[in-house]
């Protein structure tokens, strides 16, 4: 069982691209689970998307030791990564999270910044985040993230969702 | 089988409506449960059924009672302060046995409380919220899986027993995307609106029971002459006062779901052959529980489990028998104490009963329950 949290601000679309990591790894044929926090939390503040993937029936739908957190900025990442297991990984946006947590793994890539550079608006920051995932965690093939995008977007934005997913997946080794 | 996908909890129950021949929706957005409506929004016209969205939740309910009556079944959905506004006419529902489904995500209260906030806080209103003598059918799912079958099995006992049907769903699993794998339309049983058996000239009476105690009731529009009232009726649908005919009609209200109680009374057991404690648990709730229940047993504890899916009429039965097998039973609740109090009940002093109270917006962990598993033993052995 693997547990993933996706965390950012209100408005990154840290809960769509749990949604589709979900969805990939349900047409993999594995079982999973995804929640997210709502209320006060969702509007500008810290937000919170998380998803367990495992091979049996997942029971307790929440993460309790998160295998990868995801932050998308400071405030998240000060918030959601002190319950990361020992051999987890952090993964934070390099220039938005300026201090980042004393966590021995942690991978740091420009996430917004390749998103507004190389495709051109912050608004694909969700999804260079989930080709970095999909890359990091191993869990689900890049292909069927690809074709669970594809479906999830308007038709107009699937080129540039795409090519923000491929640079986040080409973002780490 | 049918399609596998990723599917919330609330869309599940939107779904699972729709299947069992949900097509009039009517009622007022309210989170948790907003999901519902907004998938009976896209779903219903493309079926050629009705969505309406009124202009408060009495309006909601009071929409769908007129649109069961001409015909359609009909599903509404609330939460918390909605599910207060709804409560005379789910009365109202009971006494003129009227098929409603009301799909109630429970949330953190009492009023606004912390919205959107997981709790199990309306299991005693789901049963007492309305005024006077009268039973209830409530069905909690636990999986997203279960949402859609619940839904489909309360539309169904709604229509066989006309009468009201609560889904008690909760914000865990009414949020929850999950795997899920729905069967195809051939293999869901529906049972279909309940027809008159004969004409006007042969004597046919609105309100009369069937043998399984449940009225013929004809639709409005099918040319049937029909009087509908909260007062208490005789067998023509129009009012009593008679204490004869008070006293049969009340208990017919009873007996119509007590004749059934065993047939619609739906649990799962996990790991009671050889159990010395249980878990009784319910709702989002029980799958924490089941994770506890794992560790537990892991430790060597022999700790069994009992899922309710019906929380109304209540599992005496199954309680009953767990509290004459264990030591004690551990009952984890997001309330302050609800259907502790009814399993302390059912136990009657056979088994030691304990609550694991949680009212704070979070969901309990697997950890906490384990523990307080752990704790019931050592207390037990003292």
């Amino acid at each position: 069982m693997k547990q993933i949290r996706l965390s950012g601000s209100g408005g990154q679309g840290v809960i769509t691209a749990a949604i589709i990591f979900a969805e990939g790894a349900v047409k993999e044929g594995k079982e999973a689970v995804q929640s997210q926090s709502y209320g006060p939390e969702a509007r500008g503040g810290a937000s919170k998307a998380e998803v367990i993937i495992s091979d049996q029936a997942i029971y307790h739908p929440k993460v309790t030791t998160p295998d990868i957190v995801l932050a998308m900025t400071q405030q998240a990442a000060d918030k959601y990564y002190d319950d990361l297991h020992e051999d987890g990984i952090l993964i934070v946006d390099e220039d938005l999270v300026p201090n980042v947590p004393n966590f021995p793994n942690v991978i740091k890539v420009p996430i917004t910044r390749i998103a507004v550079e190389q495709v051109g608006k912050s608004l694909f920051a969700n999804m260079v985040a989930l080709g970095l995932l999909v890359k990091v965690s191993g869990l689900v093939s890049f292909d069927v993230i690809k074709e669970t995008v594809a479906k999830r977007v308007p038709p107009a934005t699937i080129e540039k969702n795409t090519m923000a997913l491929e640079l986040g997946f080409d973002a780490v080794k | 089988m049918g399609n596998i996908k990723l599917m919330q909890g609330n869309e599940a129950c939107a779904e699972g409506a729709l299947a069992a021949g949900v097509r009039f929706f009517g009622g007022y957005p309210i989170t948790p449960s907003t999901e519902i409506a907004e998938s009976m929004a896209v779903m219903l016209p493309k079926v050629g059924g009705t969505f309406i969205q009124m202009e408060d939740e009495i309006a909601g309910i009071a929409v769908v009672l007129g649109a069961s009556l001409a015909g359609k079944k009909v599903l509404t959905a609330t939460s918390g302060p909605g599910f207060s506004l709804k409560q005379e006419l789910i009365g109202y529902a009971a006494i003129a046995e009227i098929p409603l489904v009301i799909a109630n995500v429970q949330r953190l209260g009492p009023s606004t409380g912390q919205p959107t906030s997981p709790a199990q806080g309306d299991v005693m209103q789901a049963r007492w919220g309305t005024h006077g003598d009268h039973p209830m059918i409530a069905l909690s799912p636990w999986t997203v899986k279960e949402s859609f079958e619940v839904a489909v099995k309360a539309v169904n006992y709604a229509e066989r027993f006309r009468t009201p049907v609560i889904i008690l769903l909760d914000e865990i699993v009414g949020h929850l995307r999950e795997k899920v794998e729905l069967p195809d339309a051939k293999d869901i049983e529906i049972y279909p609106r309940r027809r008159p058996d004969c004409s006007r000239e042969q004597g046919y009476e609105p309100y009369r029971p069937a043998a399984d105690l449940v009225p013929n009731v004809a639709d409005f529009g099918t040319g049937n002459r029909i009087h509908v009232t909260g007062l208490v009726h005789d067998e023509t649908g129009f009012p009593s006062g008679s204490p004869k005919v008070t006293e049969e009609s009340i208990r017919r209200l009873h007996q119509k779901i007590e004749i059934v109680q065993d047939e619609i009374t739906h649990y799962d057991e996990f790991f009671m052959e050889d159990a010395e404690y249980a878990v009784v648990s319910y709702g989002g709730t029980a799958r924490t529980a089941y994770a506890a229940v794992l560790e537990a047993r892991n430790k060597g504890i022999k700790v069994g489990m009992v899922r309710l899916m019906t929380i109304w009429p209540f599992a005496d039965k199954i309680v009953k028998k767990v509290a004459n097998q264990v030591k004690a039973i551990l009952v984890p609740e997001l309330n302050y104490g609800q259907l502790v109090n009814e399993v302390e009940r059912a136990a009657g002093g056979k088994a030691k009963v304990k609550l694991l109270a949680k009212y704070n917006t979070e969901i309990f962990t697997p950890n906490e329950i384990c523990t307080a598993i752990e704790d019931l033993t050592a207390e037990v052995a003292d």
